[in-house]
């Protein structure tokens, strides 16, 4: 099973609604993958800066202080804001390795959820309505985002196992179905320096396309690489900066249906979770075919 | 006419109610609104009525059904009329995949266009798609007819039994052991009454129409083979 949501707007009136909009189409995505829940936010942005999102052990109150000290540390202005378990650190661009790196140094607790200039991931273990409403899905902004809900096959109900998997800055992959050469994909992944931490076989996938973009391919090149070289079956939504693709593997046993009107293109698992767009009833719905890329870009 | 309203009614309530009507019964006409792509709307139905589906409905519609006829203002999720029995299941949308799979007898009719595996192992039942079929559509079919009025995606008729297929358009490939074959008079003639039950007789040229089948020659169809099952 699995759900997976997505929502790009053409309308600039409609961002503020994006996180609202999200949250009722995963609503109806719970019973597809009821156990852990995740999200990418694309919101706003500004030039030379960038976003860490982080998540904290869920006691830690101490948080912001620890970046307090880390920022004082390395002499510069970092900017906090939390939501539930996640903290987005907003800082320059170019300080991002230097963060990162004294994180990972002092305090090892704190995990890296994804990097970009708009992008934000949330994810957490719990039935998806809970972990929305955790985080506050429905107060983001946004131009674009995407939803997804999780019934674990390959690997162990973990907030790490969640989607999305980052494949770089401000980008980010949610599936729906199985990769079954993981384990072969991993092995070689790891040898050419991708960091792959789970045994989720959906961060392979997105390891695997970090590692086609790393050698000079587009984001449509490496889904049409891995239409080759990924063994099993899929759907999958990949989100970056500027829009968003979605591909299904060759046979295409899992679901996907979109919906476009002159205001949005909408991905779903089910048609369900379209029926509270607006304009839904006037909509192009369609089925993305198999094997076959599709991109959105603004 | 009985009304539903499933923003107010849930699927298991309708599907309860259709299940309790006795082949006799009175209330021959039903409506279901706000049907808002849910999941197994009108499945298991086994009286000789009239259900009018307005909106969306998600997977299984009609799945099983007897007797019934089921129309569908808009689109069908995945199996729609899957194992359908006998009745009449009209989608005016599109279909999702596997539409009309394993159904054994009855008339599935797609205004739009069906996606894959459209009638994958279908056992008797009639499937009419006005627009085109997904790939691997009636992989396995055993006995039944299928046309599209329009193209048919990759590997038509992989690993057929006895099911027989009339395409209009293209074809993107013909699957294992499907092989195109003659269309005589007696196919013509089949082909005309199929569209007769669909209401297009007479909107199409039959001739258009070019006729798909098993060659025979897969391991299942060898006798020496027989005592491997």
């Amino acid at each position: 099973m699995c759900g997976i949501a997505g929502l790009f707007l053409k309308d600039r009136q409609l961002e503020p609604d994006l996180g609202g909009m999200l949250e009722a189409m995963t609503a109806t995505l719970c019973s597809r993958g009821p156990d852990s829940a995740g999200f990418a936010i694309y919101g706003e942005g500004s030039s030379g800066q960038s976003k860490l999102t982080v998540r904290v052990p869920g006691a830690a109150t101490d948080s912001e202080t620890i970046i307090g000290r880390m920022a004082s540390a390395l002499g510069m202005d970092v900017e906090v804001s939390r939501r539930d378990t996640h903290l987005v650190l907003t800082a320059p661009t170019d300080a991002m390795p230097k963060i990162r790196a004294w994180l990972d140094q002092n305090v090892p607790e704190i995990t890296i959820v994804s990097e970009g200039t708009r992008m934000e991931v949330y994810k957490g273990i719990g039935y998806p309505t809970d972990v929305a409403s955790r985080f506050g899905l429905a107060t983001m902004g946004g131009t674009h985002g995407i939803c997804h809900t999780r019934m674990a096959t390959e690997s162990a109900i973990t907030i790490d196992g969640a989607h999305p998997f980052t494949t770089g800055a401000d980008q980010c992959l949610v599936h729906n179905g199985s990769i079954s050469n993981h384990a072969s994909l991993r092995r070689s992944l790891l040898q050419d320096g991708i960091p792959v931490r789970t045994l989720n076989d959906s961060e392979v996938a997105a390891g695997y396309l970090s590692r086609e973009m790393r050698a000079g391919r587009s984001l449509g090149e490496a889904l049409e690489s891995g239409l080759s070289d990924l063994d099993g079956f899929y759907t999958f939504v990949v989100g970056t900066e500027s829009g968003f693709g979605v591909l299904r593997d060759p046979i295409a046993c899992k679901p996907a249906v979109m919906a476009e009107t002159d205001r949005y293109v909408a991905f779903a698992s089910e048609y369900k979770s379209l029926t509270g767009l607006p304009g839904i009833d006037n909509a192009r719905v369609w089925e993305p075919k198999p094997a076959t890329v599709y991109f959105w870009e603004r | 006419m009985k009304i539903f309203d499933i923003a107010k009614q849930s699927v298991r309530d309708v599907n309860r109610a259709l299940h309790d009507l006795t082949p006799d019964t009175n209330e021959t006409h039903w409506r279901i609104i706000n049907s808002s792509g849910e999941h197994s709307i009108a499945v298991g139905v086994d009286a000789p009525v009239d259900i009018e589906i307005e909106g969306h409905v998600g997977y299984f519609c009609g799945g099983m059904n007897k007797l019934a006829s089921i129309s569908i203002s808009g689109n069908a999720g995945q199996g729609v009329g899957e194992n359908m029995m006998s009745g009449h299941i009209h989608v005016k949308g599109d279909a999702s995949q596997s539409a009309g799979a394993t159904a054994r007898g009855g008339l599935l009719v797609i205004d739009g266009n069906a996606s894959a595996r459209c009638g994958i192992s279908m056992k008797g039942a009639d499937i009419i798609v006005k627009g085109d079929i997904g790939h691997m559509s009636a992989f396995m079919g055993q006995t039944g007819r299928l046309v599209a009025f329009g193209d048919a995606g990759e590997a038509l008729g992989d690993s057929l039994y006895e099911a027989r297929l009339y395409v209009r358009g293209s074809v993107a490939s013909l699957g294992a052991d499907c092989i195109e074959k003659e269309m005589r008079d007696e196919h013509r003639a089949e082909l005309f009454e199929l569209l007769t039950q669909a209401g297009e007789a007479g909107a199409l040229d039959i001739s258009a129409f070019r006729r798909y089948g098993s060659a025979r020659e897969l391991y299942t169809f060898n006798i020496d083979n027989a005592g491997a099952y």
